[in-house]
């Protein structure tokens, strides 16, 4: 059994930073009451409090106003508000067109896809090799009839960042709505809204040491974004339901505990994870550009091996990671990602996505790397393919 | 720590038996392709006075329930005859390793359908197939719908890829509809002819791409 844990898929999730639990406790414990309007008793007014003030924090951080920003259970949610939401503004005024790149995230892709079923036409912007979307494809897309354009900020697996400001410029000037998914990129990399002219942003809490289970979504002024989650008059109106108190305490406080220097360190060690591999491992391919990608984010096809085989044996050495196998996935379906961007099926199933995050260190890349070594011989050892070389 | 096999799994993962490839094999067969994501080659040593398997190995590229049941499969086969060995099921694969779990069934099944075809070549190569009825498109068809289509991870009749299908003198000419350049030409080419010059009246495969 391994003596320690390496824990490499920061993506999927976060381990709590302490000081971020020491924020939140209190509201649980002390102040547990529901937010209440500014006429409520005590308690509640300063539950409300706590609530205000984590969203400015937030909102501050992209760039926004207070009342531009709305807090959600996580990017699932934000992703179906935004496409939900201007379907539902737009769909029987403007037209039922919507633009989606082709490797989204699963909220993005399948409630366009959702849409499809209720009558809504999609186009599926092709990316290229490194995973880029088309922007001539981009433009001709958008009609008349076009409502929203959706294209992430940056892809959760290979971590390549999309030209944003390029695409909000082309929306803007298409005068067609546009929601880019920032899970993968919010305090990691910098978003200002004023710059990328974004109507949307979807960012999430577990991907930077916050708690599970809270997100948000920007909504720049005057974006038509329907209430379908209905109940009470919470979010300006626009999501129903008691706010997560200590959970938009504990988004908050993630926000301001990531550093310029933790994300340079985090680039360090993804760098340094890729030129190892590349150099120390034959017939490997990197997924995703080399440096246009999130800080966080290595993505490696080991090739003529199965890669839920890979993680296994990682698994039994301390090492937690993801891959794009379809063995590994809840849907038995191999990576749409690696496949949007060109690869076979062998090159999806073969993908390890390394991600990582506050508690890993430089030993962590250095022994990944020695134990991949192993585990990659052996696996092709007795592997049927590339047997030639 | 929690893992999602059995510890005989693991341990068949870890430690797989009879590894390798048989170069002067009496019979083999290469199941499944890269596209499924799983892929299993069974090779075969059979000693005639007896038709035992004297020998046998597998290569996996595959997922562990795959490498862990193309292991076990070659410890229940070793040293029975071809009659005994062909009977072995999924079942009891899954049940010598302690159970595997439903989902992983078609991954799993592939070592079994690995053997079995092993010996089917063997026994069409040695002349010991009892059903001698004559090759037909229809059989040639059927047999096609083993060979994946590495596009798609579906066999490549139901992809459509088999064009057209000729038998004349026992020569068989297959066209497949991709380009001879395709980078998959190759490898469905050598397991179009696996599959098919096996067959006891096939004298001459000839496999064309339609560009």
């Amino acid at each position: 059994m391994p003596e320690k844990t390496s824990y490499l898929d920061n993506a999927a999730a976060t381990r709590l930073d302490e000081r971020v639990m020491d924020a939140m406790k209190p509201y649980f414990f002390d102040i547990y009451a529901v937010a209440t309007s500014e006429f409520g008793y005590s308690l509640g007014i300063e539950a409300r409090e706590a609530v205000d003030n984590s969203r400015n924090i937030i909102a501050n951080a992209l760039g926004a106003d207070s009342d531009e920003f709305i807090f959600t259970s996580g990017s699932t949610e934000s992703g179906n508000i935004a496409l939900k939401g201007v379907a539902l503004a737009l769909g029987n005024k403007k037209g039922k067109h919507i633009i989606v790149s082709k490797i989204e995230d699963f909220p993005v892709l399948q409630s366009a896809k959702a849409l499809e079923k209720q009558g809504f036409f999609v186009t599926y912007l092709n990316v290229d090799k490194d995973g880029f979307v088309d922007l001539e494809q981009l433009k001709e897309s958008i009609t008349g009839e076009t409502i929203l354009v959706s294209v992430q900020h940056a892809n959760q697996e290979i971590g390549t960042v999309q030209d944003i400001e390029e695409i909000g410029r082309i929306c803007r000037e298409k005068k067609t709505f546009f929601h880019t998914d920032a899970t993968h990129t919010f305090a990691r990399l910098p978003i200002d809204v004023k710059k990328i002219q974004a109507d949307m942003i979807t960012v999430s809490a577990n991907t930077i040491h916050g708690p599970k289970g809270v997100g948000g979504l920007y909504i720049r002024k005057e974006t038509p974004v329907a209430k379908w989650m209905d109940g009470g008059f919470q979010e300006f109106n626009l999501r129903a339901g008691q706010e997560n108190i200590p959970g938009a305490v504990g988004f908050a406080k993630a926000v301001e505990l990531v550093t310029p220097e933790e994300n340079a360190k985090l680039k360090d060690m993804r760098d340094r994870l890729i030129d190892l591999v590349l150099e120390k491992i034959p017939h490997t391919t990197l997924n995703g550009h080399r440096t246009k990608r999130t800080p966080q984010n290595a993505n490696i096809t080991f090739h003529f091996v199965e890669g839920e085989s890979l993680t296994l044996h990682l698994d039994m050495r301390g090492f937690s990671v993801s891959t794009g196998s379809a063995c590994f996935s809840r849907s038995l379906e191999s990576s749409h990602v690696i496949r949007g961007i060109g690869g076979d099926h062998e090159r999806a199933h073969g993908s390890l996505r390394f991600t990582f995050g506050r508690y890993n260190s430089m030993d962590d890349v250095d022994s990944v790397v020695s134990a991949l070594e192993d585990i990659v011989r052996s696996l092709r050892k007795i592997s049927p393919l590339g047997k030639k070389d | 720590m929690k893992f999602p096999y059995s510890e005989k799994v693991l341990e068949h993962f870890r430690n797989p038996r009879n590894v390798g490839k048989i170069d002067d094999a009496d019979g083999k067969a290469t199941v499944g392709s890269p596209a499924c994501g799983d892929m299993v080659a069974v090779y075969i040593k059979v000693d005639p006075k007896d038709s035992r398997i004297s020998d046998v190995k597998f290569e996996s590229y595959g997922c562990a329930s795959n490498i862990a049941t193309g292991s076990i499969i070659t410890e229940l086969a070793k040293g029975r005859t071809l009659e005994e060995a062909k009977s072995i099921t999924w079942t009891q694969a899954s049940d010598a390793l302690g159970g595997l779990p439903k989902i992983k069934a078609h991954c799993s099944v592939l070592a079994v359908d690995g053997l079995r075809s092993a010996i089917q070549n063997y026994e069409e190569k040695h002349g010991l197939v009892k059903d001698m009825t004559p090759t037909t498109v229809d059989v040639v068809r059927r047999r096609l719908g083993k060979v994946m289509n590495p596009l798609t991870g579906l066999d490549m009749v139901r992809t459509n890829l088999v064009k057209e299908i000729e038998i004349k003198d026992g020569e068989v000419k297959i066209v497949v509809d991709l380009p001879d350049n395709h980078q998959f030409a190759p490898n469905i080419k050598e397991e179009v002819i696996d599959k098919i010059e096996s067959l006891w009246d096939v004298k001459k495969v000839v496999v064309e791409f339609t560009e």
